[in-house]
């Protein structure tokens, strides 16, 4: 009998309703942190959790066929350039990391200037980079052959 | 009487790190480093009776007391960073286990060339 | 405050048997204790963005911890450590109790910390950014070059994680 790769059938099945549902928490956690505790940091980390979770419960090559790594690779230093980006708008206003943009009124979601974007850059850098490193160490066999694949 | 607990911490992590030859048990020790470290921040700026420094509609910010946010801020980026550091030390220390066999510092010095 | 010491002496007898137990899994169930102990100590320290941040930042080194030792059949390491570790751990307590005795005294009590700029940011932070998380508004607008560093920080572990682990290909 073939072993099936990945976890057994009752986890999937889990599997597929509870990722959703974490993912839309990431997301909530993300958006509001300037309002409510969270912010890019704790947002960013959940939304890598719920991929790693796909990865866990359904093997690896199964679950890397639906989602592309080179993607995820390529998006991490976009949140980086995003947020160096950010700052040096503030230079047209008189000093690097002005903040610029209007404020409004305070406990909406669309107040507070450049920080909600800020979270956005923090966020893609943060989860891009903890999902590239789990990718790359579960890559990495761990036998006593010197030679390998990549 | 509560740094004097936090720093037990810090020196439970060190005597990890210099004593032990496992090198699992190294990696152990630094994550341990890390968490004393933020708890002592965190502990430093804690004010007794106060409330979280996050405001809501109508406070008075004059009247009520708050917690000092400037630490917790710091501390923040810390945790990630600590969860980095583990990351890279992990990695090579499976590196290691690959090409010699073996977790033991002592054999690894002994193997070496 | 009594809560904290309770927590406090739950860590640190989770640590010691984290760093003496004899096996792998045992090993990282008790390295998640610690962590989860210093979630819960800064929710009685009213620090909830921490109490976010670090749990989740826990479970993700529990994952990354179980990879690299669990289902490993490598030897047990038997007989720990020579007599030189053992003279400079022995010889590094009482210079930390010194050095601790030296700090607690200088630093103020528990609980009433001297607040200078932490004032001012809770009094003008409404007003200068418009953001109710007073946390947030220092890490992304007072001091945002703190977090460009830390973003800097990131970048170069990844990079570094990724070559540890490259390996070369067979050339066919």
């Amino acid at each position: 009998m073939k072993k099936e790769p990945g976890m057994s059938m009752i986890v999937k099945r889990i599997t597929r309703i509870t990722v959703s549902l974490i993912f839309l928490f990431g997301v909530y956690i993300l958006l509001h942190g300037h309002l409510t505790p969270g912010g890019g940091f704790a947002g960013g980390v959940i939304i890598a959790l719920s991929f790693i979770h796909i990865v866990l419960a359904f093997g690896r090559e199964e679950a890397m066929k639906h989602l592309n790594e080179k993607l995820i690779l390529f998006l991490e230093p976009v949140g980086g350039l995003l947020f160096l980006g950010i700052a040096l708008l503030g230079l047209f206003g008189g000093f690097f990391f002005l903040n610029i943009l209007p404020k409004g009124q305070p406990f909406r979601l669309l107040s507070a200037g450049i920080i909600p974007l800020c979270n956005i850059a923090i966020f893609l850098k943060v989860g891009a980079g903890l999902f590239t490193c789990f990718i790359a160490l579960s890559l990495l066999r761990i036998d006593r052959s010197d030679k390998g694949d990549k | 009487m509560l740094y004097i607990l936090c720093t037990t911490l810090l020196a439970i992590g060190v005597y990890a790190v210099l004593v032990k030859r496992n090198m699992i048990k190294k990696i152990v020790g630094l994550c341990i480093i890390d968490y004393a470290v933020n708890f002592f921040y965190v502990v430093a700026g804690y004010k007794v009776n106060a409330e979280a420094p996050i405001l809501s509609e109508g406070m008075d910010v004059m009247r009520i007391n708050f917690v000092d946010p400037l630490p917790q801020a710091l501390i923040l980026t810390s945790i990630v960073i600590g969860l980095g550091v583990t990351m890279l030390t992990v990695a090579i220390a499976i590196r290691l286990y690959q090409k010699y066999g073996t977790f033991d510092t002592d054999e690894i010095r002994r193997l070496k060339g | 405050m009594l809560e904290l010491h309770v927590i406090a002496i739950l860590m640190i007898i989770a640590a010691i048997v984290a760093v003496e137990i004899d096996g792998w899994l045992s090993t990282v169930v008790a390295v998640g204790a610690v962590g989860t102990g210093l979630t819960l100590a800064f929710l009685f320290l009213k620090a909830p963005d921490l109490a976010i941040t670090q749990l989740v930042v826990e479970i993700l080194s529990l994952i990354i911890l179980t990879r690299a030792t669990v289902g490993l059949d490598a030897p047990r390491i038997k007989l720990d450590s020579r007599r030189l570790s053992i003279g400079l751990g022995i010889l590094f307590i009482p210079l930390f109790i010194l050095f601790v005795k030296k700090m607690v005294a200088d630093l103020p009590a528990v609980g009433s910390p001297i607040m200078k700029m932490g004032q001012y940011y809770i009094e003008h932070g409404l007003k200068h950014t418009g953001a109710a998380n007073i946390v947030s508004a220092i890490i992304l607008d007072y001091r945002g070059y703190d977090t460009l560093g830390e973003a800097t920080v990131l970048l170069t572990s990844v990079v570094a994680v990724l070559i540890v682990v490259r390996q070369q290909g067979r050339k066919k």
